[in-house]
């Protein structure tokens, strides 16, 4: 089910380059897995943002987000108070009770955010997630800390070298020996693709497309599965690596 | 007590509020939010002879107060909209609904036609003549007064039910080509369809969408849609269903005063899932504060 309601910016900081972390008071009892979005209402813009959910409390959501665009740029000008027209329990999201022992957690840049509610998921189910870590520099990495402090093991790789392995997602899991027996991934293309070749172990893929509605009704977002058509925001955002065509 | 009822060809509904092919599914999504029976009626998403998958993706890009799309009519084919959309529909919505049909050809018009035309649930068959998002057919036959005469005429062979041609704005003369479907049968027609846009990716310095062009939609395009609904009125006969950006109870209005008889919401759907029920609840009070107490009444007061 979903929820359509007005949140309250609690904080909305600068973590990393162009990467701001927003939290919002309000209702959260639609968002039920890891790895679903909330679509945003920005003034003066036609079409909602939609962005992955971070993290959730009692009351709160956070989301972490980069400005791409000028939607994410007048998202990151906005100040504690300020009201937002959202719309919460989107997509389908990561299910945190597949069969897997030593999960790995892969993200790259602005797709590292939903990892972080699935590795408090995971840890509640008793495992210990992995979660590797990739950006173009040191600059952009984030949420290092966060993951180590609810008990995960942190790799991270960055194309210039200026933090852990130089290189993408896949030198950072060869050149650290990382065992795993299953992966959730998010992040781009390239990178998923990296991902689903650099392993036979099953995962889940969380997928972007540019949407219009987020809720299932406009076609705007669908991709060809081995499974048949699916919605990136309503069947999706979450592929399981069996029915992805690349 | 206002009244909200319009007579459409014959069936009367409740209001004249109807959300538009492409934006609304088959429903299906929409129950989720409210009860969709409180709808006027709702045109369901385009529906082909067979399976189509659409473009590629992207396919939605925003625009000033509007987005452009170009879907491409991606729908499961007729015989499965008939076999599980329809008897899935019929549990949550209890009302005639407004058949979208699209085609490559002349046959493909008929025989989707021939088909939904026998559906108990269809209320009226809503003929697309004007989609911009795809090649060969679609667009092509609602911009010729000729083929678009062509297209009714044949389709109104088949059926029993009320027609309504769907017209593009991507013409120079559309009243020419309104003339043209009243004079071969229709018994309404639908306009406008999205107008033909385009936007560049200026980090690629390519279209943002990948078919290079969409349709526009929203608030942007309700002065055109208002315009060719008036210019089309009052120079037909048959009812008119206005939609274009229309987005609250005041442009319904605006919309009815130019001569619709209902009216369609689109783009507004998809950025709020909840417009038309708003919309239904609204549009009491917008009639109080402008004494109107029948809304159909209003159809075409402004000459």
């Amino acid at each position: 089910m979903y929820k359509q309601d007005i949140y309250t910016i609690k904080e909305n900081t600068n973590i990393a380059r162009d990467v701001y972390k927003m939290r919002l008071e309000g209702d959260t009892q639609y968002i039920t897995a890891p790895g679903q979005f909330i679509n945003i209402s920005l003034e003066g813009k036609y079409l909602r943002r939609p962005i992955s959910v971070c993290d959730k409390n009692e009351g709160e959501i956070t989301i972490i987000y980069k400005v791409l665009g000028s939607g994410t740029a007048q998202m990151s000008k906005m100040t504690v108070g300020e009201k937002l027209d959202i719309l919460t329990g989107l997509g389908n999201g990561f299910d945190p009770d597949a069969n897997t022992k030593k999960p790995l957690l892969i993200g790259g840049g602005v797709g590292i955010p939903p990892l972080f509610m699935l590795a408090k998921e995971l840890i509640k189910r008793g495992k210990k997630p992995s979660v590797v870590i990739g950006c173009k520099s040191s600059v952009d990495v984030f949420y290092v800390d966060e993951f180590k402090a609810i008990g995960c093991d942190v790799y991270t790789a960055t194309e210039d070298g200026s933090m852990g392995v130089k290189g993408f997602v896949t030198d950072a899991m060869k050149e650290n020996n990382v065992e795993f027996d299953y992966t959730y991934a998010c992040g781009p293309i390239p990178m998923l693709k990296a991902i689903y070749n650099a392993s036979d172990v099953s995962g889940q893929y969380s997928f972007e497309e540019r949407m219009g509605c987020g809720f299932g009704a406009c076609m705007g977002c669908t991709c060809k599965t081995k499974y048949g058509n699916k919605r990136i925001c309503k069947d999706g955002p979450v592929l399981v690596k069996e029915e992805i065509i690349w | 007590m206002v009244d909200l009822s319009v007579n459409l060809c014959g069936i009367k509904i409740d209001n004249p509020i109807i959300p538009a092919s492409g934006t609304f599914g088959f429903g299906e999504e929409f129950k989720d939010f409210y009860d969709i029976n409180i709808l006027g009626s709702f045109s369901f998403k385009g529906t082909t002879l067979e399976p189509r998958f659409g473009n590629p993706t992207p396919r939605i890009a925003e625009a000033p107060s509007g987005m452009l799309n170009a879907v491409g009519l991606q729908n499961p084919g007729v015989h499965h909209v008939i076999e599980h959309e329809l008897p899935r529909m019929k549990e949550f919505f209890h009302k005639p609904v407004m058949a979208n049909i699209s085609g490559f050809g002349l046959d493909e018009y008929v025989e989707c036609a021939r088909l939904l035309d026998a559906q108990e649930q269809v209320g009226w068959l809503e003929i697309n003549i004007s989609c911009p998002n795809v090649k060969h057919g679609g667009m092509s036959f609602g911009t010729d007064p000729a083929s678009a005469a062509a297209v009714t005429k044949a389709v109104k062979e088949v059926t029993h039910k009320p027609v309504f041609i769907k017209l593009s704005p991507n013409v120079t003369d559309i009243v020419s080509i309104a003339k043209a479907c009243e004079e071969a049968g229709a018994d309404g027609l639908s306009l406008i369809n999205t107008l033909m846009g385009m936007r560049l990716n200026l980090r690629t310095g390519k279209p943002i969408i990948a078919n290079v062009t969409g349709g526009l939609s929203g608030p942007c395009i309700f002065p055109v849609a208002l315009r060719m609904v008036y210019q089309v009125a009052h120079a037909v006969k048959i009812p008119v269903i206005g939609m274009g950006g229309v987005s609250s109870a005041s442009d319904v209005i605006e919309m009815m005063l130019a001569g619709a008889t209902a009216v369609q919401v689109g783009a507004a759907n998809l950025v709020d899932p909840f417009a038309c029920k708003k919309i239904i609840e609204d549009l009491p009070n917008v009639m109080d504060e402008l004494n109107i107490t029948r809304l159909s009444d209003i159809i075409g007061g402004y000459k």
